[in-house]
């Protein structure tokens, strides 16, 4: 069911200082749904081969495919896409892959959105889609990252606000001039705070690294979240 | 190396069902839990994916591909429920 293409890549964008958006044109892919993602194959000259998976930020019907990705210090993969791929270079994509860590238009019910770090591509992803459905479902999206910096697409996510979107930043290392809350990790009482009340019944989605996603699923099942509405998708490292 | 999701197996599975098996329900032998595979634990390894039950922590499949063959060990799922 699933097949391999070749992306080539068309604009690359500095997010952070460790991460970019690189947009492939991909003949031959049909779209995808907001959240799914690609295992992207890099071919060496001896033929050794790396396959990684990597969340779509984009959302649509169109042969464009956008992935962001951040630099692993000890990565095979990341530092090339990082570092070294530019316009012109052709990857191999598997994909669209996954049909559980989506979003559809046509999907009724608030959704919260919580993402750590790099963690996010998945979920621009769903609020990219929510805002081009003209979509009236609640969302709310809570972003964790160490400082103002390190966010991707803060902007085009700021632009995104509206009475069906809210967005609301976690500062772990350093928060901006003037912030109310303090730089620190995500704590059960933000999660009280910021994130859609449990008894709304919200579809959550988390992503970020594991430990991250591990602590915060734990706490939204303590605060009365029901497991079966909390999905996960972990992308490992600390 | 952490965890991830058994979200991450839709790839590699895509390459051997019809059908996305991570969104299908599977029975653990060992506990009896009941989840989507797409929750489960996946280990990641240099030679394929373990994959353990959410729930007790045993494994429920492992996926190891060599240059000649890919292993699928399924032993530790009783059942899978297939959407019609």
């Amino acid at each position: 069911m699933s097949s391999w293409h070749v992306g080539t890549v068309v604009e690359t964008n500095s997010e952070t200082p460790t991460g970019r958006s690189i947009i492939f044109d991909v003949p031959g892919w049909t779209g995808n749904l907001a959240g799914q993602h690609v295992d992207v194959r890099l071919s060496a000259p001896d033929g050794y081969q790396a396959v990684r998976s990597y969340s779509i930020a984009s959302a649509d019907d169109s042969q464009r495919v956008q992935l962001a990705v951040d630099k692993l210090p000890d990565g095979e993969v990341s530092p090339y896409l990082v570092d070294d791929l530019q316009v012109g270079d052709q990857v191999e994509f598997r994909g669209p892959l996954g049909g559980w860590f989506v979003w559809r238009p046509t999907d009724v019910g608030p959704v919260q959105l919580i993402a750590g770090g790099s963690g996010v591509v998945p979920l621009v992803a769903m609020a990219r889609a929510h805002a081009a459905a003209k979509s009236t479902e609640e969302f709310r999206m809570l972003y964790s990252v160490r400082e103002p910096a390190d966010a991707f697409f803060a902007s085009e996510l700021q632009s995104l606000v509206s009475p069906h979107f809210a967005l609301d930043w976690i500062y772990t290392r350093a928060a901006p001039e003037g912030a109310a809350r303090p730089a620190g990790r995500i704590t059960a009482d933000d999660l009280a705070r910021l994130a859609a009340p449990a008894t709304s019944n919200p579809l959550v989605f988390v992503c970020g690294p594991t430990g991250f996603v591990e602590t915060v699923a734990t706490q939204l099942v303590e605060l009365g979240h029901d497991p079966q509405r909390v999905k996960t998708e972990r992308f490992g490292g600390k | 190396m952490d965890h991830v999701d058994g979200n991450v197996l839709a790839g590699p599975l895509g390459e051997l069902f019809r059908f996305d098996l991570t969104t299908t329900s599977g029975e653990c032998r060992h506990c009896g839990d009941i989840a989507v595979l797409a929750r489960a634990m996946v280990y990641l390894d240099p030679s394929g994916y373990v994959v353990r039950c959410n729930s007790c922590g045993e494994m429920l499949m492992a996926i190891v591909t060599t240059e000649k063959r890919t292993w699928l060990d399924l032993s530790g799922v009783s059942g899978l429920q297939i959407p019609t």
